[in-house]
């Protein structure tokens, strides 16, 4: 019996998400009074995990680029190697791509956005996200092997120092149809998925031109840039900045949201994130209900007051 | 070629959410429902390859009687033919099972379905029914082409996206991007009368075996009022997001 996270990392090194589920896992295992192992690919800091509770760590004997059905095979070859009960994994997309695989590969139940712990371990119960965060639901896993896909920053990172044990682990490696021949990926740029903090525009921006604002803002934040369905539409923006229902998710502990009136569909996309603001020049914009902070404003004049406000405010609690 | 669109029946996504039976169940009361958007971006790309490559494109739902009426809309939109499993969608896995052995009799070279349905974002049913048909995947699916029997897809990464190249029979997770907003076809009225006309062919479902079951259902607890602050003053907005919310 064990508790098993898959932990990510970029670039060689280990993700925050993977750290959340490592932190996630530790708790869980707790629970079950078993021990926490973890396996990792191609990672230059794995000694990190021994910070958040993992007891054994299995580097795994293969440095190929990610590939969804390679990766499930291995982390199931891991899971039986561990008599796992119960398998964790991050929302990244990497994850949600390999977690059905993992399922059917283990004939474990694959529950995705859980948003806590377990709320009962007898009939094993999680509670997750269901339509598009207007609503939860407490879902049984009646699989022997259960796999839950964690919520971005639902949990947290909480540090449990242990002493982890080191094992390699040289899986068997089965073939794939698919070869990845090209990833264009910004290097410099914080992506949706991972950031602590996003700024997203809307219409009220008035044109692409206007973007620079937004960029500066989410500089100072370590933020990254989002935009509403209306604007990558008009080709303003990608359609990767795209969030909401059809876009992508945020799940970050701050949403700035700047000339967007926050219909329906954007909120169904962004509600999950923890503390939202939103600065609009309409005061009857929806998006006033749905927010925790919000200022009535011009962007034009908001935007770079704040920008200027926090790096003054960042030079002083450096 | 032949594809295979899987169509989701969702609520519209303008819905109100409830739940009846002490929240066991989704209240259908007064909800529209709508083919799933992200399943919508594919059957609209399905179309592209019907005009482009002469490909016969069916359409496949898992559900009751009363999703009938999605699937003529994609009859109405241009697909061949139509098959329903008779079942409830109860999990992921029951429902990719069922889609599964669908794709398996019809010998389909692509199997397109929505990278999740907006109702209970699962997320999980074309991973497995890739898994299951031992075919190949791509999720989170913004391009796909087919050429000589070798698909070239565009997959969307956290930050920036992958080109990826596979072999045929391939499950794509897809979404927007795929096709455009503005290519979504309204069905006009030729369209919807020879949707009429078009097989919709009631399937038995096989088995019933389920991974995870649905329990109960909660609202979120209604939020607190929103804080105001004058544009003039950011100062107490910092502070705010410092000091109360405690996230920079």
């Amino acid at each position: 019996m064990s508790v098993l996270v898959y932990i990510e990392s970029d670039n060689g090194t280990i993700k925050k998400a993977a750290l959340e589920v490592a932190s996630y896992g530790r708790a869980l295992a707790n629970t079950l009074n078993t021990s926490l192992s973890a396996v990792v690919f191609s990672s230059e800091n794995s000694e990190l995990l021994g910070n958040y509770g993992v007891d054994k760590v299995l580097t795994v004997d293969f440095s190929e680029k990610f590939n969804a059905k390679v990766y499930a095979d291995i982390i199931t070859q891991a899971a039986q190697k561990e008599q796992a009960s119960v398998v964790v994994l991050s929302s990244s997309a990497d994850s949600r791509y390999l977690a059905p695989m993992l399922s059917v590969g283990l004939d474990a139940g694959y529950v995705p956005n859980v948003i806590e712990l377990p709320t009962q371990t007898q009939p094993f119960t999680v509670k997750r996200s269901v339509f598009s965060n207007k609503a939860f639901c407490k879902t049984e896993i009646t699989t022997e092997v259960k796999i839950i896909g964690l919520s971005n920053n639902a949990f947290g990172l909480v540090e449990h120092a242990v002493s982890p044990q080191t094992e390699s682990f040289s899986p068997k490696i089965i073939a794939s149809e698919i070869t990845v021949e090209n990833i264009d990926k910004a290097t410099n740029k914080v992506s949706i998925a991972d950031a602590e903090t996003v700024v997203s525009a809307g219409r009220g921006l008035k044109g692409p031109e206007n973007w620079g604002m937004i960029e500066d803002l989410a500089k100072v934040l370590c933020a990254a840039t989002a935009c509403s369905k209306p604007v990558s539409d008009l080709g303003w923006r990608p359609h990767s900045e795209h969030v909401g229902q059809t876009g992508k998710p945020v799940a970050s502990n701050l949403y700035i949201a700047i000339g967007i009136s926050g219909a329906i569909q954007h909120l169904a996309g962004i509600n999950s994130s923890k503390v939202k603001v939103v600065i609009n020049t309409d005061p009857e914009a929806p998006f006033f209900k749905a927010a925790d902070y919000g200022i009535i404003g011009d962007a034009f004049e908001v935007v770079p007051k704040l920008t200027e406000k926090l790096k003054e405010f960042k030079a002083q609690n450096a | 070629m032949k594809i295979l669109v899987c169509i989701s029946h969702v609520p519209d996504t303008t819905s109100k959410i409830n739940f009846t039976n002490d929240n066991t169940t989704f209240d259908n009361n007064g909800v529209q429902f709508v083919i799933n958007p992200n399943d919508e971006f594919g059957l609209t790309r399905a179309m592209w390859f019907k005009e482009k490559q002469n490909a016969t494109v069916d359409v496949v739902n898992v559900g009751g009687p009363e999703t009938e009426s999605t699937l003529r809309k994609a009859l109405a939109i241009g697909a061949d033919a139509a098959f329903r499993v008779n079942t409830a969608p109860t999990d992921g896995f029951a429902v990719a099972k069922e889609l599964t052995k669908v794709a398996q009799d019809g010998g389909y070279d692509l199997i397109i379905a929505g990278r999740e349905s907006i109702d209970y974002n699962g997320g999980m049913v074309p991973g497995m029914m890739a898994a299951a048909l031992g075919a190949s995947f791509v999720n989170n699916c913004i391009a796909i082409e087919i050429e000589g029997g070798k698909a070239t897809a565009v997959r969307e990464i956290d930050g920036g996206k992958e080109t990826l190249t596979s072999t045929l029979p391939l499950v794509i997770g897809g979404q927007k991007g795929l096709v455009e907003e503005s290519d979504l076809k309204i069905p006009n009225m030729r369209g919807i009368m020879m949707a009429r006309k078009k097989p919709l062919t009631v399937l038995k479902p096989t088995e019933n075996k389920t991974f995870t079951a649905s329990v109960h259902f909660e609202k979120p607890a209604p939020k607190g009022a929103i804080k105001m602050v004058d544009a003039d003053n950011i100062d107490e907005l910092i502070d705010l997001l410092h000091n109360e919310a405690k996230v920079i």
